[in-house]
């Protein structure tokens, strides 16, 4: 499978991959400032946002994992880079998870960790997004 | 990218490890006078035991103490929480469950309560009505049952004075006429006063208890919300006793701090209003003990800027914390055990089940969603000397949960009948059971 995808021509990123590789940051970063939203003003409902919010980042997160899982198994050339992009998206995955628990807390049990945490996610997310939109094809180049 | 590997494992190993929450203590450290309160526990991931509801097998019963024998004395109720008896030896019970609640819990840790109540046997519609048991040949099983109110709005507290029955809705008191002997009462009810209810109304149930001379009723309102977590403002008129006039309505707060107040009961020996109350949840399986306390005129019980007198909650913003408050926070008088749900409370004596329950509590313990190993689901007897708990709980019933974990009923609201046993409302078993001595 890979031999004829190497002699193939250069083809685009997956358009879907794509998508679900940037879909979570505007979540991730819409659950930090919902945090800092409820840092400034103990407005519960800031809170419950930034629960929500990342909890659907991390459905596209999880999404994006596995198509890089997949990816890594029939990925050659440039091996390392799209290790490089699963571990970013396996950390970015990690993270989140560990925000939505916190977040989980009661009242301002949350604080101050709640936007650290979303803020790091948020940061992660970005780089595994980076790392994956200018590194991965479905087919190789030669 | 051998050392993420690595961190990535010490992170999974730290989610396994945040897991564990467990009891650190024996529940008996939460029970007393004087309670064990380690410092808080936060885990990562929240503890959650949820007992499975099964309902009992047929011919299955809770187990009763030693020289007590429990038969049923109803089945096939709808959610049966709260009992009253009245003065001809009818029992009134509230089948009832809490009200559409658009607000309560919106976030997505509310979402995975939703569920968990639903695994818990909760989450349903509110049968909404009172319903009249009599057991007029006395052999100790109600052989008429009949729809005494109907079209309730999450009914809870019921008691009887002086020619009328006051009944607490999860939103108002009412008042109706109430004769004696009658099975169903048709009239419409006279509203006494509004209760703090709203599209969050999280503590939903709303006890009621009138004074001796009938002119003025306690009515317990529970907190908004386990620990502030809907806000402060949230929390206007929550977490108190209520002192109502019964004609005007008219009230003041009796108490505060108290974060939810269910059973309220005087005791006999000095008259005093004595309250059983749940404590705030999710600091570990040890924290905080639900009590029972006296219940003093102006004295605030700390919820939620404090547990037991002086310790601080930290989950407040420290902008919204009041150390004034703090200062002046009553520790209650006897601790009931860590998550127990004690809910129900009522004083002997039980002349039924003998002498030896004459003085003291008995306590509806409806069990725990978050210890680790679950506690409560029992219903127990605090003996008391001179109007003070004097000595540690005994069991009354036990036997609510199967060998692995799940409940079969759940005991709430405890009642004594007119022949002196101690009936015990079960919700999950949808039954009203009756204790007496074993013949």
């Amino acid at each position: 499978m890979a031999a004829s995808a190497e002699t193939g021509p250069a083809r685009p990123i997956h358009p879907l991959f794509a998508f679900l590789l940037a879909a979570d940051v505007p979540l991730f970063l819409g659950g930090l400032l919902s945090d800092l939203a409820y840092g400034r003003t103990a407005e519960p409902q800031w809170a419950n946002f930034a629960a929500w919010l990342i909890a659907g980042a991390m459905v596209f997160t999880g999404l994006a994992l596995l198509w890089a899982f997949i990816a890594l198994l029939l990925a050659r050339p440039r091996w390392g880079w799209v290790l490089l992009c699963f571990v970013l998206l396996l950390a970015t995955f990690a993270l989140g998870l560990v925000d939505n628990l916190h977040h989980a807390r009661d009242a301002w049990a949350i604080m101050p960790a709640a936007p650290i945490l979303s803020g790091i996610t948020s940061l992660v997310a970005l780089l595994a997004a980076a790392v994956g939109l200018s590194t991965i094809r479905t087919g190789n180049r030669t | 990218m051998a050392r993420t590997h690595r961190d990535a494992c010490l992170l999974l190993a730290l989610l396994l490890a945040a897991c564990g929450d467990r009891a650190r203590l024996p529940l008996a450290a939460g029970i007393g006078p004087t309670p064990t309160l380690p410092p808080p526990v936060a885990t990562l991931i929240p503890t959650v035991k949820v007992a499975k509801a099964v309902h009992w097998p047929a011919g299955a019963t809770p187990v009763a103490a030693p020289g007590l024998r429990v038969e049923a004395f109803a089945t096939g109720l709808d959610h049966p929480r709260w009992l009253a008896v009245l003065p001809n030896g009818d029992v009134l019970v509230a089948e009832t469950n809490a009200p559409v609640r658009p607000r309560d819990n919106p976030g997505l840790k509310g979402w995975f309560f939703k569920m968990f109540q639903k695994k818990a046997g909760g989450g349903v519609p509110s049968a909404n009505r009172i319903t009249l048991l009599r057991d007029a040949d006395g052999d100790g099983v109600a052989e008429t049952r009949t729809v005494f109110l109907a079209g309730l709005t999450s009914p809870f507290g019921m008691q009887l004075s002086g020619g009328t029955l006051y009944v607490a809705d999860t939103d108002a008191v009412l008042a109706f006429p109430y004769r004696g002997g009658e099975t169903r009462i048709a009239v419409p009810g006279r509203k006494v006063v509004d209760l703090p209810a709203g599209p969050i109304n999280h503590h939903w149930t709303k006890n009621l208890l009138a004074t001796p001379d009938g002119t003025h009723l306690f009515v317990a309102i529970g907190s908004n919300s386990n620990v502030g977590d809907n806000g402060i403002p949230a929390e206007t008129e929550r977490a108190r006793i209520w002192l109502v006039d019964a004609a005007t309505g008219a009230h003041r707060p009796f108490a505060t701090g108290l974060r939810n107040p269910v059973g309220l009961a005087f005791e006999p020996e000095t008259g005093a209003l004595w309250t059983a109350v749940n404590e705030r949840d999710e600091i570990g399986s040890d924290l905080v003990p639900d009590y029972m306390t006296s219940v003093r005129d102006g004295g605030f019980y700390g919820w939620p800027f404090s547990y037991y007198g002086p310790h601080v909650e930290a989950r407040i913003r420290p902008a919204d914390r009041r150390p004034d408050l703090v200062a002046a926070a009553i520790a209650p008088d006897y601790a009931l055990g860590a998550h127990t749900a004690s809910l129900g409370l009522a004083f002997g004596p039980a002349p039924a089940l003998g002498p030896i329950y004459a003085r003291g509590a008995f306590v509806g313990q409806h069990g725990s969603w978050n210890r680790d190993p679950p506690s409560g689901y029992k219903v127990i007897f605090v003996p008391f000397a001179g109007g003070r708990p004097a000595g540690p709980p005994v069991d009354i019933l036990t036997g609510f949960l199967t060998a692995d974990g799940k409940s079969m009923g759940r005991p709430v609201g405890v009642a004594v009948d007119r022949s002196g046993a101690l009936l015990v409302a079960d919700d999950v078993g949808n039954t009203v059971w009756r204790v007496t001595a074993a013949r």
